[in-house]
């Protein structure tokens, strides 16, 4: 993954699945979600997609699609610091 | 009048055509005048590298991140981009150059679930679709039926 989520040693809720099923996942299954541009960049990967996407919020975590080329895409949930403050003042 | 520039973006270089594939696609746009600038995964741009020493075909090669801040931050963009297909990861980011940039768009799509892939795609770009895994052949006729090289001016 992305070196600064490396160090933020995320938990992979879903793995290798499709952009759409971790859309459906967020959705479905965390309360607080906030839909987000592809391209939108949060640490120091891109949300990448079709939209709608989401990055949800719990708590003090962030959970969102994480795509990678070759392994398809991942649920990872990470502390979110001043990435949950900069989700919530867009509107 | 400005140059044109085209971004060919590569993914996971897993099926062999990709790489044939792109520096074949960055030989033909040259032939129209078109600068390509081709960005990948480390793999896939050292599949390119290694295969094109003098770089006789390559030009600009770059990172998926950082062309994608650039783009994002509305640094530069392309007169044409063209996404390299094989998996739901090459539809994901397919469907975020349709979003970001202002690009053409045409979305290559091979490996043995091209036509699948194909159906999935559900925003505005060309489909080049062919079943092809190690032959190039099926899917450079179909990308030179929808390019139409010999025409004097792209579309």
């Amino acid at each position: 993954m992305g070196g600064c989520i490396d160090a933020l040693k995320p938990e992979i809720i879903l793995a290798r699945s499709s952009f759409r099923e971790a859309r459906e996942y967020i959705k479905k299954n965390i309360r607080e979600y906030h839909e987000v541009e592809p391209g939108y960049r949060i640490f120091d990967v891109h949300i990448i997609g079709v939209p709608p996407l989401y990055i949800g919020v719990e708590g003090e975590h962030v959970i969102f699609p994480y795509t990678k080329p070759c392994h398809g895409t991942f649920v990872v949930k990470i502390p979110g610091g001043a990435e949950i403050a900069r989700l919530r003042e867009r509107k | 009048m400005s140059e044109r520039t085209a971004l060919l973006l590569l993914g996971c270089p897993q099926v062999p055509v990709q790489t044939s594939m792109a520096l074949y696609l960055v030989h033909m746009l040259r032939q129209q005048g078109i600068r390509s600038v081709v960005a990948g995964t480390p793999a896939a741009r050292r599949l390119l590298e290694v295969a094109d020493p003098g770089r006789h075909y390559l030009g600009e090669v770059v990172g998926l991140d950082g062309v994608i801040d650039e783009i994002t931050g509305k640094v530069r963009d392309f007169d044409l981009c063209f996404v390299f297909i094989h998996n739901d990861s090459g539809i994901a980011y397919a469907g975020t150059m349709a979003y970001i940039s202002r690009a053409r768009l045409y979305a290559l799509l091979y490996g043995e679930a091209a036509e699948d892939l194909a159906g999935e795609i559900e925003f505005p770009c060309e489909v080049v679709a062919a079943r092809a895994v190690h032959s190039p052949m099926p899917l450079k006729r179909r990308l030179d039926e929808v390019m139409q090289w010999a025409a004097a001016s792209m579309r």
